[in-house]
């Protein structure tokens, strides 16, 4: 039977690096994936949607309910279409991680949060402990409902025709909440959980103000910037760039710890990066445990050093 | 206004987890357990609702073994008027799934009729982060996860939300659940004046018979590794060095 894989839409925009990437997590199931796409306008995140590898079809439910990700609304609507489906999933993301366990409970099944690996219909790998421990488990729930992290996989490619786009009701609002704003800084770096590269601060980094040296390495390179708890924590960086356990998990070809003592959450959010390199200025820091390149020394000298000379 | 806190006694963020070698499972014998920190940030919160005179009752509820007792004792220290100890298993090891939490919890609203639930956004042991959400949903509430400001209104809330993006703001009806997230408050640290308060505040022990929910495991564990571990890598003496490493050798530049 087939799947049901929750599009990630923002404004209309299809977060097209990780639905690619949960479909090809999802592959191994070897059924049909059906992509349902909630918005308010949704038509062109749909099209998009269409044009993903290994998409059987797409599903478009466009209402002013489903504009801004509300729980209710969306769980009501996946809990109608789900009687058709085995599996339903969703890259691991703030909007599934609100909706998904919403809609296991309302099926009686449980969620299967962050899986990293599927092995058949019934069996998946999701990590415990701020990822000191990976566990196995078999499902005997009749839904699957899975939350994938989409960090450790890579993308589907385009397909070679479009798949097919066919329109689904919403349900009636039940009322029980309404948005009111979104605070949300628009920037033109890349995003945070696919970025090639990531340069992350910590505290060592100091203040608000110093933390644009960070921000100014991150952009001679091309790459998305990340904090510590701590740096967030204390206003130096804004809560969306918080990598951890709580946080974003990252798997970036290349991450730079600087200031960031690595803390196991910490390190729970970044140590699948390809490549790691930590400066801090104490040689004991834990950081260094897990970095591949470790360099010992005051990060007001090396950041701006390591700017000019790239 | 009466507000539910569920508290899960879980591993001390502290403490370095070990797996045990034969696949069965986290140690968690002799280790320190602690209250999850994002349910001492509900608490936090509950309890700074009633010192503004908005919450008139805090009531803490755990899941769990009998040692839970201890956590349920901070939460009164902190501020909870009573607390709940459901009596769920006598085994440390095993680990009540969201499902079935929420299951209970629905039970006790049912039964306590609280106006609110504050839950904590993820057990750090399970990292699940589903409770919450489940709860609102067999309940038909409306829902409020990943809080760092909450306001209370008329009839409803208006919650910040930390999301992918930056901040959400929603307007959630009450009776509602909300989540907390690690920016919401600071949690205080319990007195010892308190703690010897909060030895004769009320905590009923409610045997999980009474609830009627069955509470088996959806997902058998089959087993739990350690991840691959990284080692650590080489120094670098100087900004030049790096350059050449991450171009030359790693190929990432
Ligand atoms: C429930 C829970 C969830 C959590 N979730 C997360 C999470 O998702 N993500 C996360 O990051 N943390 C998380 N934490 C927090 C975590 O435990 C640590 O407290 C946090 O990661 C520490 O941040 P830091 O490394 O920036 O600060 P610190 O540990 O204070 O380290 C600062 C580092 O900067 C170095 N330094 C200082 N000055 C300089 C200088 N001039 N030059 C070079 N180096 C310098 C110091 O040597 C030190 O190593 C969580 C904690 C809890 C309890
Ligand atoms: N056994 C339990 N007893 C009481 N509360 C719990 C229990 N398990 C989970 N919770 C609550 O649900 C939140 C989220 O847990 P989880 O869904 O397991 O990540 C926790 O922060 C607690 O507030």
């Amino acid at each position: 039977m087939p799947v049901l894989l929750l599009a990630e839409v923002n404004n209309g925009r299809l977060a097209r690096d990780a639905v690619a990437r949960a479909l090809s997590a999802l592959s191994p199931l070897g059924e049909r994936i059906d992509v349902l796409v909630m918005a308010g306008e949704g038509a062109d995140a749909a099209a998009e949607a269409a044009w993903l590898d290994g998409v059987g079809q797409v599903l478009l439910a466009q209402d002013g309910t489903l504009a801004h990700g509300l729980a209710e609304p969306a769980a009501a609507l996946v809990v109608s279409l789900a009687g058709q489906y085995t599996h339903i999933a969703a890259p691991a993301t703030a909007f599934s991680k609100n909706v998904l366990p919403r809609v296991a409970a309302l099926l009686d099944v449980m969620v299967i949060s962050d899986v990293t690996s599927i092995h058949d219909a019934d069996t998946f790998d999701r990590p415990v402990y701020a990822g000191n421990a990976v566990q196995t488990v078999i499902s005997t729930d009749r839904i699957k409902v899975l939350g994938i992290r989409t960090s450790v996989f890579q993308g589907v490619e385009k397909a070679t025709a479009a798949a097919p786009v066919e329109t689904v009701a919403a349900m009636p609002d039940p009322g029980l909440s309404s948005w009111v704003e979104d605070i949300v800084a628009v920037s033109e770096r890349p995003d945070l959980a696919s970025a090639r590269v990531v340069v992350s601060g910590g505290r060592g980094v100091g203040s608000r103000e110093q933390f644009d040296t960070i921000i100014r390495l991150a952009d001679r390179m091309g790459a998305a910037v990340g904090a510590s708890r701590a740096a967030v924590d204390l206003g130096y960086a804004p809560n969306d760039w918080q990598v951890g356990q709580t946080g974003k998990v990252v798997a970036p070809d290349l991450y730079v710890a600087v200031g960031i003592s690595g803390a196991i959450q910490h390190l729970a959010g970044m140590k699948d990066s390809k490549i790691i390199v930590a400066i801090n200025k104490d040689e004991d820091a834990p950081i260094f445990r897990i970095a591949d390149y470790a360099l010992v020394g005051d990060l007001f000298t090396i950041i701006p050093e390591l700017t000019a000379r790239l | 206004m009466k507000i539910l806190v569920p508290v899960k006694r879980v591993i001390d963020y502290n403490v370095k987890v070990r797996v045990r070698p034969d696949g069965s499972g986290v140690d968690l014998a002799n280790v320190k357990m602690s209250m999850n920190p994002f349910d001492e940030i509900a608490m936090e919160e509950a309890v700074r609702l009633k010192e503004k005179g908005i919450a008139s009752e805090i009531i803490a509820v755990s899941i769990g073994t009998p040692q839970a007792r201890d956590i349920l004792r901070t939460a009164l220290a902190m501020g909870a008027d009573r607390a709940i100890l459901v009596d769920a298993t006598a085994d440390v090891n095993f680990d009540i799934e969201p499902l079935a939490v929420a299951r209970i919890l629905a039970r006790l609203v049912e039964r306590e009729k609280p106006d609110l639930v504050i839950a904590g956004k993820q057990a750090i042991d399970n990292d699940m982060n589903a409770t919450g959400q489940m709860l609102a949903g067999l309940l038909g509430w409306g829902q409020a996860t990943f809080a760092s400001r909450i306001e209370i209104a008329q009839g409803h809330a208006v919650v910040t939300r930390e999301v992918d993006g930056g901040l959400q703001v929603i307007r959630v009806a009450l009776p509602a659940v909300i989540t907390a997230d690690l920016r919401l408050n600071e949690p205080r640290y319990v007195s010892l004046p308190n703690i010897m308060k909060a030895k004769k505040k009320p905590l009923e022990e409610c045997p999980l018979g009474a609830l009627d929910v069955d509470i088996s495991p959806r997902l058998k564990v089959v087993r739990t590794i350690e991840p691959s571990r990284r080692s650590a890598g080489m120094r670098v003496a100087s900004v030049d060095e790096l350059i050449d490493k991450l171009k030359n050798e790693a190929g990432v530049l």
